[in-house]
């Protein structure tokens, strides 16, 4: 056995690689946008109840 | 990425499908049904109301908290799943999503389902799901399901939680109505695994997993599943007494239960399991299992059915 290393080569992704890769960006993306959006819905839902809104329509 | 666990011949990418199948859809789709009985119960029975938009965000909650519970649990199992053949395909042992990815994804939709939950209704509604998920992913998939023949039946209690959820949702306290249908639940799973895992005994002994066929053998797990059954039929008429069901859910659960009854005592008085069972005992096994899943559809459906759509006829009544 020998502790020295080789060094590693970077390999550049396939084409493949680059596009599945983007994809699931996109979808962590379309995710967070989602999550942010359901934030702001909830609070807009919870302001407009709590201000009785509603009520003075 | 040289992430490889269990190595695919084939470089795998994952697709939006494999991510949607680490949340196991099937299951979600169970879950979130029976969370909007419990929420649709709990409006019809105690007259509370809840936002729509509310409403529809907190069970869109329970189905994140399903999903993160599922790929929980493919992360955990993923070197079981790539031995049994019913699973092996699966995105983990398949290649196609690495297990950390896997268990970042459920950590993470974990969090974001609790928030949402407790941002769209209250703090027991998702401390509720917290729990249900915490059952699920760890107290069933890392302790029970590999140490104990009972593994499904104590389990089974993480998928019973969602009735409650949506209740709780609603009015922010879980009352007997809510845990009736809690038990339900809970009595219903051990029938239907085990109806499942007479057909797939040799599996789960591959993979080690001490189902009780293996554990115990196909007789007695048919024993098992015929006295779960005859717990669940009157358990499932509850609901005429608290008032929660009234006549169409008495007439529904009551009818399927004998049908499920019937299935039980088939299966009970047949050789479904053991190593010299017919092709028929088989298919018998196969169809309580089958008719097992649209019995719970049903009796919930009855639920929504009384309280979402102005139907409740009370018996006697109460």
């Amino acid at each position: 056995m020998s502790d020295e290393q080789t060094p590693q080569v970077p390999q550049a992704p396939s084409v493949e690689e680059i596009k599945a890769r983007n994809r699931r960006n996109m979808w962590l993306g379309l995710a967070l946008f989602g999550f942010v959006v359901l934030v702001l819905v909830v609070t807009m839902v919870r302001l407009y109840s709590a201000t009785g809104v509603a009520e003075r329509m | 990425m040289t992430e490889i666990t269990t190595e695919p011949s084939a470089k795998r990418y994952a697709t939006a499908n494999d991510y949607v199948q680490l949340m196991k859809p099937r299951i979600m789709m169970l879950v979130v049904f029976t969370a909007v009985a419990g929420l649709v119960a709990a409006v019809g029975v105690t007259g509370v109301s809840i936002n729509p938009i509310m409403a529809a965000i907190a069970l869109l909650a329970v189905a994140l908290g399903s999903g993160a519970a599922g790929a929980i649990n493919m992360w955990y199992d993923s070197d079981i799943d790539a031995i049994m053949t019913r699973t092996s395909t699966r995105p983990i042992p398949s290649g196609a999503v690495p297990r950390d990815e896997a268990i970042a994804m459920g950590l993470i939709m974990s969090g974001v389902s609790v928030l949402l939950m407790w941002l769209a209704s209250n703090w027991l509604a998702a401390a509720l799901l917290a729990f249900s998920i915490f059952y699920y992913g760890f107290i069933y998939t890392m302790w029970l399901k590999r140490s104990t023949p009972q593994n499904i039946v104590i389990g089974g209690g993480a998928g019973a939680f969602p009735p409650v959820i949506g209740w709780a949702a609603v009015t922010g306290n879980a009352p007997v109505d809510a845990w009736i249908l809690f038990a339900i639940v809970f009595f219903w799973t051990p029938p239907h695994f085990w109806a499942l895992s007479l057909l797939a005994h040799g599996e789960y002994e591959k993979a080690n997993v001490p189902m009780l066929p293996v554990t115990h053998g196909a007789k007695v797990t048919r024993a098992h599943i015929l006295v779960y059954t005859l717990a669940l039929v009157p358990l499932a008429m509850t609901p005429l007494l608290t008032g929660l069901g009234g006549w169409i859910y008495g007439l529904t659960a009551g009818i399927l239960g004998l049908v499920f009854l019937a299935y039980a005592v088939r299966v009970f008085r047949s050789r479904s399991g053991d190593v010299d069972c017919t092709g028929e005992e088989k298919k018998l096994a196969r169809s309580m299992f089958l008719f097992s899943i649209l019995y719970l559809f049903i009796v919930f459906a009855a639920v929504i059915v009384e309280h979402g759509f102005g139907l409740y006829f009370p018996v006697g009544g109460i």
